[in-house]
């Protein structure tokens, strides 16, 4: 056993659909540690989201394993709280609501109902969302839909905090404030986080160390380049920063030139993903149900 | 002062009231002017075999001025009448959607459920509402609940079809979540199912409430007794066309107020989920 907060060791996923088999990930090893910020960069199609949902529980890995604070991950929890992409909240709950669930499910005979509420409402004003309480989804913008989604997360005191592709969906101009803001709070509270990302500004900006995946079939680790900058860190100041540059060239040539070393390009990973429509096992599964009822996403 | 506030305010209200009344509601009194018109001129001709609208009026204010009059057997007022179907209506209906909505979520959740359900409900769900009317009495042996029974049978199959589809379209996200979140199987079902799956499962129900409106009557002309359906059956026998159409106005309008009050709790219940 390593002495890591959070191991992920010898990780394989194949997915089956018949006679097709579709080998995603091969061989992934990775250790963080508590209170550090990983991102996981690499091109679409290449398994990232499959190896956050494998740490989130919602998928079991082929062979291999994942260890945080010393337990075996079987199944999903809140220990693992994940920030999906397209935010998840319940449209028929307030923003309120949304986030009360989570809490009355993770806190029930833990804390007393009054400290639930409160609880609450602490993490909703942590993302400056105090002011939305009783309102639905629907009446609130993108971006602030994500900040719900974030304040769910964030109030279940999860052990390490996944964030999958949080800011994806967003305007730049909201994506850059939302990453102020969840710099902010790692700063505060010093969450364990591990963030999917093919936004490279994104990954350098907020990582202590960014994990790059080579394109699929049979994606695995590339390379793990360590972000050695202090936080906190100053978006307007980053962009001048030497090393800033330095780190986004390094990512950016992995990307485009050495991401392919383990699997055959990224046109080819993208088919693959493509191809996995099985609803139970799919990582693409929420891209998949987005392109059949594409108006239910509207809410 | 005050004054000048208060007539502005006034004006302006009566403004709006006027506006409302020349964009909504013109252009439908204008139109349903019109067809009457067309349909006075129709039959005022010689030899027409339908009454005037004016006619009907006149041949029917008894029953209009009277609804609720009774005396005895069937000779009660349309209101009695209506009431009957409504009450078969509502008995069927309420079975139906019970039913349907727990068949309709079992279809959904379980596959096999699914396969094995499936082409019943297909092959039975295109049988005629009335065409149950001969199994119900011989299976029943009595009037009511054979005509409760065809009510049931004609609403259940959009609300067990919808109800399913409904239940298999959840987006993986809201079980996702769910996973996450660790909800029970009951809460999964009241919190996350339930509400994702109510706007199909509302328009199932709207279609079904429309359905059993329309097979009440039909059914209600072959048993007999009080109910809107014999009610016409009995006026073509006696002749009374203008009592015909008189009931028929009075059918096309509830069947419009049933279907805007399943619509409009279906609104109140599934508030920002849009499908």
């Amino acid at each position: 056993m390593s002495s890591h907060y959070l191991s992920i060791e010898g990780l394989n996923k194949v997915f089956r659909k018949g006679k097709d088999v579709t080998d995603v990930l091969r061989n992934v090893n990775l250790h963080v540690d508590q209170g550090e910020y990983v991102s996981i960069i690499g091109h679409s199609g290449c398994g990232k989201s499959t190896v956050l949902n494998i740490i989130a529980g919602l998928i079991e890995p082929s062979t291999g394993c994942v260890i945080l604070d010393r337990k075996e991950v079987t199944h999903p929890g809140p220990d693992r709280a994940v920030v999906f992409q397209n935010h998840s909240l319940l449209p028929w709950l307030t923003v309120y609501e949304n986030v009360h669930l989570a809490v009355k499910k993770t806190f029930q005979g833990i804390k007393s109902r009054a400290e639930m509420r409160a609880w609450t409402e602490h993490n909703l004003e942590l993302v400056n969302m105090g002011h939305a309480l009783r309102k639905i989804p629907s009446e609130i913008s993108g971006g602030m839909k994500q900040r719900v989604g974030i304040a769910r997360a964030l109030a279940m005191e999860p052990k390490v905090l996944l964030l999958d592709e949080p800011f994806g969906a967003l305007d730049a101009l909201t994506r850059a404030h939302l990453q102020d803001e969840v710099m902010r709070i790692h700063n505060e509270l010093g969450n364990t986080v591990i963030m999917i990302t093919h936004d490279v500004d994104e990954a350098v900006l907020l990582s202590d160390r960014i994990v790059m995946m080579t394109n699929g079939p049979a994606a695995t680790i590339g390379e793990i380049l360590t972000i050695d900058i202090p936080h906190p860190r100053d978006r307007v100041a980053m962009a001048d920063h030497p090393k800033f540059n330095e780190y986004r060239a390094a990512v950016l040539r992995f990307l485009y030139d050495r991401s392919t070393l383990g699997g055959k390009g990224a046109a080819d990973g993208d088919s693959a993903a493509r191809d996995q429509r099985d609803p139970d096992a799919s990582p693409e599964d929420t891209e998949n149900n987005k392109k059949i009822i594409p108006l239910s996403r509207i809410a | 002062m005050t004054t000048t506030t208060f007539s502005d305010d006034f004006f302006q209200r009566l403004q709006t009231v006027r506006d409302c009344l020349v964009h909504r509601a013109l252009p439908p009194v204008t139109v349903i002017l019109g067809l009457l018109i067309v349909w006075q001129i129709l039959c005022s001709r010689e030899g027409a075999h339908l009454p005037t609208p004016v006619a009907v009026v006149q041949e029917t204010w008894e029953l209009i001025i009277h609804p609720f009059y009774d005396h005895g057997g069937n000779d009660v007022g349309m209101g009695w009448q209506i009431l009957a179907s409504l009450k078969r209506v509502a008995y069927g209906y309420s079975l139906a959607v019970i039913a349907g909505v727990s068949l309709g979520v079992l279809v959904g959740i379980s596959t096999w459920a699914m396969r094995g359900l499936d082409p019943v409900f297909q092959v039975l769900r295109t049988v005629p509402p009335l065409a149950w009317l001969p199994i119900a009495l011989a299976g029943f042996q009595n009037n009511n609940p054979s005509a409760i029974f065809v009510i049931f049978i004609t609403a259940i199959w959009p609300i067990i079809i919808n109800t399913s589809v409904g239940v298999r379209q959840i987006p993986m996200d809201y079980r996702n979540v769910a996973r996450v979140i660790r909800l029970n199987g009951w809460e999964y079902f009241h919190r996350i199912m339930l509400p994702a799956a109510a706007p199909y499962i509302f328009s199932g129900l709207r279609i079904g409430i429309g359905l059993s409106w329309l097979a009440i009557v039909a059914a209600e002309m072959l048993i007999g007794g009080v109910g809107i359906g014999f009610f016409i059956w009995d006026a073509w026998n006696a002749s009374l066309i203008s009592d015909i159409v008189l009931a028929l106005v009075y059918v096309g309008i509830v069947g419009f107020i049933l279907d805007r009050i399943v619509a409009r709790i279906g609104q109140q219940l599934t508030r920002g989920v849009t499908v």
